[in-house]
């Protein structure tokens, strides 16, 4: 009989706010550690936290753009244990009333459209950064991290697959990345996944006992650490052995999981309502707006491309994986591109480009005028395909017009027939091998025998006269 | 102009009560003396003396209790594992204070982390009563209050999370007012229960406390529970008679165990409100029996979590050890006895399993507290109490017996759990030794219970 695994995944979400979530400080990642502190954040006695409501709509735009049931009352609370990290020896968080229950995500999983419910989203504040390697034989402690705004998304245990997780994950991180609620960068710990799983036999409705894996940040490191777990669930379980409850920690580095200290695990936080602040109120009015500036999600937003732009399934997923990438799109077809073009150039040669200098389709220094406008060059003939992206990397580097630049480079396309005859010629003398395979019925040659002839005119020669060209040649011979 | 309308000038106030100010030398001298009181832990030096505004209290010395944050002088909240600690920043009443013109004269003794009913729980030893040095003044803010009844300065603040303001005032014969929760910003007061701690003044009469009160009240955007709220002149309202007012005195405040002639003290009190213009009449508060076990369920609740920052970590006292727990146990162990068993009670109350019998029950037990007062005040302006059962108790007597010393503040708690004002007022001497009454208002009824405090206290001056 198989084995089925049950996951469910709680996500700490770095919010993008420019301040700390109850003081003034900025929240900045990186810097001079301890540079961005104050009374507040590193609970100096005396000091008091107020919330800072701008943080309030990214955490709505979370929760809205899962689908959540808003509540308009939430209550902060303190979460208590003792750990050097922890200014106040509590967290504020929400527990027992959190800001948003009852979502959902879809997503493309390993087998279809896959919907894992979302069980609740609040808010709470992140924690500082103890520093092992500063001090010789002593840690230090880094506070500019302490008191920065982070959701908690916690999902039902829907999941079935490590796999499944990992592109769960894809999902919720694009869909955060559309809706502006934290810049997920991964690096900076900006998304921090612990996972609860357990095994049983397919189809028992009955749940095993599961075990945690706590603090993993990086997508891959979450789907190999559940293989493990789950591989030694059943190893466990088809030994007639007992799962035991038990927390363990993902060391990336080893690519092993470690048994925490059941001391570590043994934790009564004691919650109680944060006696320092009033529950968060938010009004119908509020949620209304914020769910009027929610950008169009990224699956809606493949389904539309695919439909009214006729795209292929490849091209709409790749464009509207990130939002900026489908703005450019769709500017390019609203300057009258055809939409197949549009996706092409954008999925193509831009994303190219971008890659190249490390930028995305905002800061890439080449506007959808200038494509337009190439890509214009190009249907008249003026320049070779192959030509204008050579045009689009100066145009990155250089700005100005493409017409300007394909003038002053020479790069107009090369129609003239006396010209185009003589690289023809060239390149037939020179690959006499190809000539014999195409007269061996190998016509597939062709494209590369084109290919030979573009290189010679570095770039310039009209594809289709120099093909029509060599075809004459190669059969009048 | 009617008496209603009159409008006081600071200086009126503060010449009233007419003994004149002390100079920092003449604090030093007297607190350093062989009748040194230990009021202070401490006095400022004359450079500490920041340049302050032209406002109400110019050169007013004023003392503070020793949990407001100071840059100028040490905090240490009486505490061991806060002994030297320097603030990096400044209470908001403290700059308050300066900006009404007021010279920060130092700072003044309390229970450590206030938690107590008698300064004697101090680290650095107890306060004695000025009115008889055997006796405790009171606490928490026993320092304040001590150093206003000796005349050290006319004004201090203190803090008040079941009583700590107003039972000093009471032992040692001056005027305590705690506002309704949220009048003054606690951004810079030390926690100790946070929904129920409330920085409360100190005045040698009910004119001076006033006068202190309407310059530290009013909205702070460092504090989300300090209210948006307009500042009466308080001052004004300590002359505004009481003429219709009708004071409710609830039978719950005053059992059978009252001493006789704490009874007959305010009976007297009782008459004096009347022949100034008010109606008297009977109340019933139901839920106040309770009041003790949930105040201590609530407090002790908030201060395990208010004090788990104390960890040697960033600040205050480290005891260096091999490893973090023991560090954190050796830090800690510099807590004292009380402060301790608070936060072992606290802890256990808020764990898993035991936090609906206990922080659930009192919560609930708290609503119907604030029910009846609510209920009350529909029938009445303010309500009049004793401030405690009993004067000032001997030095150590209760030291040994948490019990016995919790149950003094039997009759300031409610005020803290239903977030009301209140207010001490001297009625007169027991053996020698003041006694105070209490009046309680609704919330944002400070003017009320300072109007019906200035009549008695009016009316004890004409006697002598």
């Amino acid at each position: 009989m198989n084995w089925e695994a049950v996951i469910g995944v709680e996500i700490h979400v770095r919010l993008k706010s420019e301040y700390k979530l109850f003081c003034s400080d900025r929240a900045v990642f990186g810097g001079e550690p301890n540079t961005h502190i104050c009374p507040v954040c590193i609970g100096l006695p005396g000091a008091l936290p107020v919330l800072n409501s701008e943080i309030v709509d990214l955490a709505l735009r979370t929760a809205l753009a899962f689908g959540c049931t808003i509540h308009f009352e939430s209550v902060w609370a303190r979460k208590s244990y003792f750990y050097p990290d922890l200014p106040k020896g509590y967290q504020i968080t929400q527990f027992e009333h959190p800001l948003a229950t009852k979502g959902s995500v879809t997503f493309p999983g390993s087998k279809g459209d896959t919907s894992v419910k979302i069980r609740r989203v609040h808010i709470e504040e992140d924690a500082g950064k103890l520093l092992h390697d500063r001090v010789p034989r002593a840690s230090a402690i880094d506070l500019n991290r302490a008191g920065t705004a982070l959701v908690e998304i916690v999902t039902e245990p829907d999941l079935r697959t490590a796999a499944d997780v990992r592109l769960f994950l894809g999902e919720l991180k694009q869909t955060l990345e559309y809706v502006g609620a934290s810049n997920c960068n991964m690096e900076e710990g900006d998304l921090r996944v612990d996972a609860n799983v357990s095994v049983r036999r397919s189809g028992s409705p009955r749940l095993g006992n599961k075990t945690e894996i706590k603090n993993v940040n990086s997508f891959s490191g979450v789907e190999r650490a559940l293989s493990l777990e789950i591989a030694r669930q059943i190893a466990t379980l088809e030994a007639g052995s007992v799962v035991g409850q038990q927390t363990l920690r993902w060391d990336d580095h080893r690519e092993e999981l470690r048994k925490m200290r059941s001391k570590e695990e043994s934790h009564d936080y004691r919650y109680f309502p944060e006696p320092d602040l009033s529950p968060v109120r938010v009004t119908q009015e509020q949620v209304t707006t914020v769910l009027e500036s929610l950008p169009e999600l990224p699956r809606v937003r493949c389904s539309r491309f695919k439909k009214v732009y006729e795209l292929r399934d490849y091209d709409a997923e790749v464009l509207t994986q990130s939002a900026a990438n489908a703005d450019y799109f769709e500017e390019l077809v609203g300057i009258h591109i055809d939409p197949q073009v549009a996706a092409k150039w954008v999925v193509g040669p831009l994303q190219g480009l971008m890659n190249q200098r490390r930028e995305n389709a905002q800061t890439v220094p080449v506007r959808p005028a200038q494509i337009a406008a190439l890509i214009g060059l190009i249907e008249r003939g003026v320049v070779s395909e192959s030509a204008a992206k050579s045009v689009l990397v100066i145009l990155a580097q250089e700005g100005g017009s493409p017409s300007d630049i394909i003038e002053a480079r020479g790069l107009m396309q090369e129609q003239d027939i006396g010209q185009l005859t003589s690289w023809v010629t060239e390149v037939l003398a020179k690959r006499s091998e190809e000539v014999a395979r195409y007269r061996g019925g190998e016509s597939k040659i062709l494209g590369y025998l084109v290919g030979q002839v573009m290189q010679s005119s570095g770039g310039t020669a009209d594809p289709r006269l120099a093909r029509d060209l060599l075809i004459k040649q190669l059969r009048n011979e | 102009m009617s008496l209603q309308d009159k409008v006081l000038s600071s200086s009126e106030v503060l010449n009233f009560g007419g003994s004149g100010f002390r100079s920092l030398d003449d604090i030093k001298e007297l607190e350093g003396g062989r009748e040194g009181l230990n009021a202070f832990l401490a006095v400022a030096e004359p450079e500490d003396l920041e340049a302050c505004g032209q406002g109400p209290l110019e050169g007013v010395m004023v003392a503070l209790k020793d949990n407001i944050c100071t840059k100028r002088l040490p905090t240490t909240c009486g505490s061991r594992i806060l002994k030297g600690y320097r603030s990096p920043y400044e209470a908001t009443v403290v700059r308050r204070l300066r900006r009404a013109g007021a010279l920060i004269a130092g700072k003044t003794n309390l229970d450590e982390f206030g938690m107590g009913s008698s300064t004697e729980n101090s680290a650095f030893g107890p306060t004695l009563n000025p009115v008889d040095r055997s006796l405790v003044p009171g606490g928490s803010s026993g320092g304040s209050a001590a150093a206003v009844a000796a005349g050290y300065v006319r004004m201090a603040l203190g803090s008040d999370t079941g009583g700590s303001v107003r039972q000093p005032a009471a032992f040692c014969g001056v005027v305590g007012i705690k506002p309704t929760y949220g009048r003054i910003s606690r951004y810079g007061l030390i926690a100790f229960a946070s929904s129920l701690d409330q920085i409360g003044t100190i005045g040698a009469t009910v004119l001076e406390a006033s006068l202190l009160l309407e310059v530290v009240s009013g909205h702070d955007t460092r504090d989300s529970t300090s209210a948006e709220k307009p500042v009466p002149r308080y001052r004004d309202a300590a002359v505004q008679g009481i003429e219709g007012m009708v004071v409710g005195i609830p039978t719950e405040y005053f059992p059978e165990q009252l001493d006789p002639p704490v009874r007959a003290l305010l009976d007297d009190a009782c008459e004096r409100l009347v022949a100034a213009g008010a109606e008297v009449r009977p109340v019933s508060l139901p839920h106040t029996e309770f009041a003790i076990p949930c105040y201590y369920v609530l407090a002790t609740a908030e201060a395990s979590s208010n004090l788990a920052r104390y960890d040697g970590v960033r600040f205050g006292a480290r005891l260096p050890a091999e490893g973090l727990d023991r560090m954190y146990e050796l830090t800690r162990g510099n807590f004292g006895a009380e402060v301790k068993r608070r936060i072992m009670l606290g802890t256990y109350v808020l764990s898993s399993g035991y936090y609906d019998a206990y922080y659930g029950t009192a919560q609930r037990t708290r609503a119907s507290i604030a029910h009846d007062f609510t209920a009350a005040f529909n029938e009445v302006d303010v309500l009049f109490t004793p401030t405690s059962p009993t004067p000032a108790f001997p030095l150590g007597e209760r030291v040994l017996d948490p019990v016995a010393m919790y149950l003094s503040d039997v009759f300031t708690v409610t005020a803290n759990l239903a977030g009301i004002p209140g207010l001490s007022v001297p009625i007169g001497t027991v053996g020698g030794l003041p006694l105070g009454g209490q009046l309680l208002g609704p919330w944002w009824g400070e003017s009320h219970i300072i109007a019906a405090a200035g009549a008695l206290e009016a009316s004890y001056r004409e006697d002598t």
